[in-house]
């Protein structure tokens, strides 16, 4: 199969300008006639959709949720990054693109990395045009705060609730877009596969969610916007409802999927307490700008934190990597708190979690206010009562969310964290112009591969996502759009259709008529187990020969004793669930397979067979300089097809922390 | 935080689409932990009726760190429960104690129509914002951020405002089954920022005549609204709401 990235010719700062002097055009007329279907709506989806609608295209937009409104994209509690200089501190398009590749680990694509840095800028104007109240001076201009260890000042950011307000921002245009008839919003729909036409994209096969129908769309192209899988790891910080549905049956249909098991696993969420646990919560890395993280010398020392003297207390960021101290990238401080907890230090009821703790940061913050009032002999009391405040202002939301969930307060006791899985950086496989390996089918946002490498850094999920939506695709689409204003809209009763609609149904049947005795609930839980012992932090050749082999016999058993109740033609969520779980289980079984050739430990992957004498991650270039973009042969039958990455600009070195 | 267990009778509103009449169904769930959340609590409940061989309860959620917007139940006769400034999904079985009998209904609104259980149908809402609830800015027209500086406490304000998460519970509490808190919510954070400035009027006028068209009630200031939202926007904003709606009345010739 054809396999080319498109990077354009020319010098690095340069090919996306030079690239959007010589794109082809489409003129308004027929840009009426074109139509484009959105799967999903969060930031990328709705940023994409609502562009879209503006430039003319005719929109059809998808989303399983009842509204809009509800993309997880709005979980998002830290920042988006900018190169805005606005600290005057340094910053520039360059440093962005430079921290972003080095960040990645040495694997995102230079060209793909530089125009995100390039369009940052814009992504910050057009959500202040749209009324996004973003963090401000008492002069009136945008407050920065740093982020994720990087040396500027270029994250806004909206308190701890910065993803809600950019999705609001673009779900207002999106809904404007609606009730200028531009574009047609179908809520609570699923897409359950792509139809081809000859070789391109020309539609969907949709489920009404509310009345179980299936649905046939017609689209000159598709755009799958339908975010990340971390959900595969059962337990993960995503939304409930997400998936890799709509990725996986564009990867079945011949699209290649980039890098699987690059997943990051996030260092400080709320760690799990019991076995009813559905879901994990982050602590925005924020936190770690002015919480030291711990545990205890002693292994099982069940006394309680507070009890436990400073010089009993082992902090081994600081420790091990005295440079970054707690501040080391998400990885590392991931890493580092499962070896501790591995080896018997970790606390609390499951000692699988840590102490991030505040102590210091108040009594520091309390001298600083007791100072401003020329209070210089106030007692140990006071001092902690005014650094309370100031940690209050700085992440009031944060420790409230975690009072409600633990029933701990932690301003007086340190919290107790442990890493989750929050993102994939692995995703669709798509060139320069986000076009998949299959014409007319892009995939835009966390759903694609191209921006992260082997780990994201902190803030740059939210700028990938807007710089898809609003400034990439509404260029590239034309592209390919220029070409195909002969083709007038293809009727649904085309034989494509029905013959992908009967595909769809017939698996909803066989699903249906199981009538086993497990739950699709037990199903899942046991593959994130898998996923999480053998793909999770650290990997090893062994076990994940294993994982591939527990995954494929409990692929088997699914098929063949799961139960579903209710009805196919009415709402069925656990039917929808099931859809999606046995999409899990073989997309389980692939990021086994990647991780596996992947023989080197870079970024998010730790490969044991890959480390330095003291432990830390060794990455390798000669061998492992690839994108691994994976072809869909057949029933666990995968092909790698290697896309070898060239660094014009940014050398790789090996990243060091200490 | 001590951890305990707990039996509980739960009595569940159980419908099976939109057209058919529904019930409150009884049920009971064991060895419920103290430190489950509410909707972990109905996912043990749902596992047990699937293995029992019935069909497991309906209900809307997703992000469940209580942002999304998506959760949605009237528990006890309130909305989202029992906490204050609190969604459902991050409502706490220590909340509760053993024996005790919990009732869960859907949102109690005409203008939300049951879906199945204890799922609504909210698109009301999106309508309302459709009317109006936006900035008028194409994508590649916006001059610097910094161009437009912002009052400090304007901005902060706007930024309370546009914290609505839009679940509905305002609206699923208030006796009148009014959606001024919700609307007033979006348009204060437009009216407060000087983005918004040039559709001002007519956006308060649009918005406000789909919330009627939407069968909305009125507001009379109980401030059930204020007290039972999960992000506890201000009813100043529905003053804030009356005051533009007045004069962009006048304003406006008709």
């Amino acid at each position: 199969m054809a396999f080319d990235s498109k990077i354009p010719n020319g010098e690095m700062n340069e090919k996306w300008n030079d690239y959007k002097g010589h794109v082809k055009l489409v003129n308004p007329a027929n840009k009426r006639k074109l139509e484009v279907i959105v799967v999903g709506t969060g930031l990328a989806g709705a940023s994409a959709a609502a562009s879209l609608g503006e430039m003319g295209y005719k929109v059809k937009a998808f989303c399983f949720q009842d509204s809009p409104r509800r993309a997880h994209s709005i979980a998002a509690q830290g920042g988006i990054n900018a190169a805005k200089n606005y600290q005057n501190d340094g910053d520039s398009v360059f440093r962005l693109f430079y921290d972003t590749v080095k960040g990645g680990d040495y694997r995102a694509r230079e060209a793909n990395v530089h125009r995100l840095a390039e369009v940052s800028t814009s992504i910050i104007d057009h959500c202040v045009a749209q009324g996004v109240p973003f963090a401000r001076e008492y002069g009136g201009l945008l407050s920065n705060r740093s982020f994720g260890g990087t040396q500027v000042q270029r994250t806004f950011y909206a308190a701890g609730q910065t993803g809600q307000q950019l999705l609001l921002g673009a779900y207002s245009a999106l809904e404007r877009q609606i009730a200028l008839g531009n574009v047609t919003m179908y809520a609570r729909h699923e897409m359950l596969d792509v139809v081809m036409i000859e070789d391109k994209a020309r539609g969907i096969i949709a489920r009404n969610l509310v009345t179980g129908e299936l649905e046939k769309h017609f689209g000159h192209a598709v755009l799958l916007c339908t975010g990340g899988y971390g959900n595969v790891f059962y337990l993960s910080t995503n939304a409930m409802g997400s998936n890799v549905t709509a990725a996986w049956k564009a990867h079945k249909k011949g699209a290649f999927f980039g890098n699987p098991c690059f997943t990051q696993i996030h260092p400080t969420c709320i760690p799990v307490s019991g076995d009813y646990q559905s879901k994990l919560t982050l602590m925005s890395e924020s936190l770690r700008n002015d919480g030291r993280i711990w545990v205890p010398k002693k292994k099982e020392d069940n006394r309680k934190a507070v009890d436990i003297p400073e010089e009993e207390r082992d902090y081994y960021l600081e420790r091990r990597y005295p440079a970054f101290g707690n501040l080391v990238p998400r990885d590392v401080a991931s890493r580092a708190a499962k070896e501790r907890c591995d080896e018997g230090y970790g606390v609390g009821t499951t000692k699988l979690a840590v102490y991030l703790d505040f102590a210091d940061a108040i009594v520091r913050y309390g001298k600083i206010e007791a100072g401003k009032m020329g209070d210089h002999t106030a007692s140990e009391a006071t001092l902690i009562q005014l650094g309370k405040d100031v940690v209050k202002e700085k992440y009031g939301n944060l420790f409230a969310m975690y009072e409600k969930i633990t029933g701990e307060n932690p301003y007086d006791m340190p919290m107790r964290i442990y890493p989750a899985v929050h993102y994939v950086m692995g995703g669709l496989w798509v060139d320069y112009e986000l076009q998949t390996t299959v014409k007319g089918l892009y995939a835009l946002g966390e759903a694609n591969f191209s921006d992260h490498g082997a780990n994201r850094l902190g803030a740059s999920a939210l700028m990938q996502g807007l710089a898809d939506g609003y400034f990439v695709i509404p260029y590239t689409l034309g592209n390919y759009l220029a070409d195909e204003i002969r083709t007038a809209s293809i009727s649904t009763d085309h034989p494509a259709f029905a013959e992908t609609q009967k595909a769809v149904s017939d698996r909803i049947n066989t699903l249906m008529n199981i009538k086993g005795k497990q739950t699709v609930e037990s199903f899942h839980k046991r593959l994130g187990l898998i996923m999480w012992d053998k793909c999770g932090m650290a990997r090893n050749e062994k076990g994940l020969t294993e994982a591939i082999a527990d995954i494929q016999a409990l692929k088997k058993e699914f098929w063949s004793d799961v139960r579903i109740p209710g009805e196919i033609n009415s709402m069925n969520p656990e039917l929808d669930k099931a859809g999606r779980v046995a999409d899990f289980i073989e997309l389980g079984e692939l990021m086994c397979k990647d991780a596996l050739v992947r023989n080197e430990s870079c970024g998010g992957h730790f490969r044991e067979e890959s480390q330095t004498e003291d432990g830390e991650a060794k990455r390798d270039d000669e061998n492992f300089s690839f994108v691994s973009a994976w072809e869909y042969m057949g029933e666990s039958d995968w092909k790698l097809n290697k896309e070898e990455l060239n660094f014009e600009i940014v050398k790789p070195s090996q990243r060091s922390y200490k | 935080m001590e951890h305990y267990n707990m039996n509980l009778t739960l009595k569940v509103w159980r419908q099976k689409n939109n057209q058919a009449a529904g019930s409150l169904e009884t049920y009971q769930v064991k060895d419920i932990s103290s430190e489950m959340s509410f909707l972990e609590m109905f996912d043990v409940l749902n596992e047990q009726l699937i293995v029992a061989g019935d069909e497991p309860i309906a209900f809307d959620h997703d992000c469940r760190e209580g942002i999304c917007g998506m959760c949605s139940m009237h528990i006890n006769g309130r909305a989202h429960g029992p906490w204050t400034n609190n969604t459902t999904c991050q409502l706490h079985m220590r909340a509760f104690k053993d024996g005790d009998t919990i009732v869960v209904e859907p949102w109690r609104s005409k203008a939300f129509p049951v879906v199945k259980d204890l799922m609504v149908d909210r698109s009301a809402f999106d309508r309302v914002i459709q009317a109006g609830g936006f900035i008028s800015v194409n994508t590649g027209n916006a001059v610097d951020a910094n161009c437009l500086p912002i009052d400090k406490k304007d901005a902060d304000d706007a930024f309370m405002a546009a914290s609505c998460i839009g679940c509905g519970a305002c609206v699923a509490t208030c006796v009148n089954i009014s959606a001024m808190l919700f609307v007033s919510a979006k348009v204060s954070q437009l009216a407060l920022l000087p983005q918004g400035a040039p559709e001002r009027e007519s956006r308060v006028l649009n918005m406000v005549a789909q919330m009627d068209k939407e069968n909305f009630g009125n507001c009379t200031n109980t401030y059930a609204c204020e007290a039972e939202c999960p992000k506890g926007i201000s009813v100043a904003n529905i003053a804030r709401m009356n005051k533009e709606y007045l004069h962009a009345g006048i304003n406006t010739e008709s």
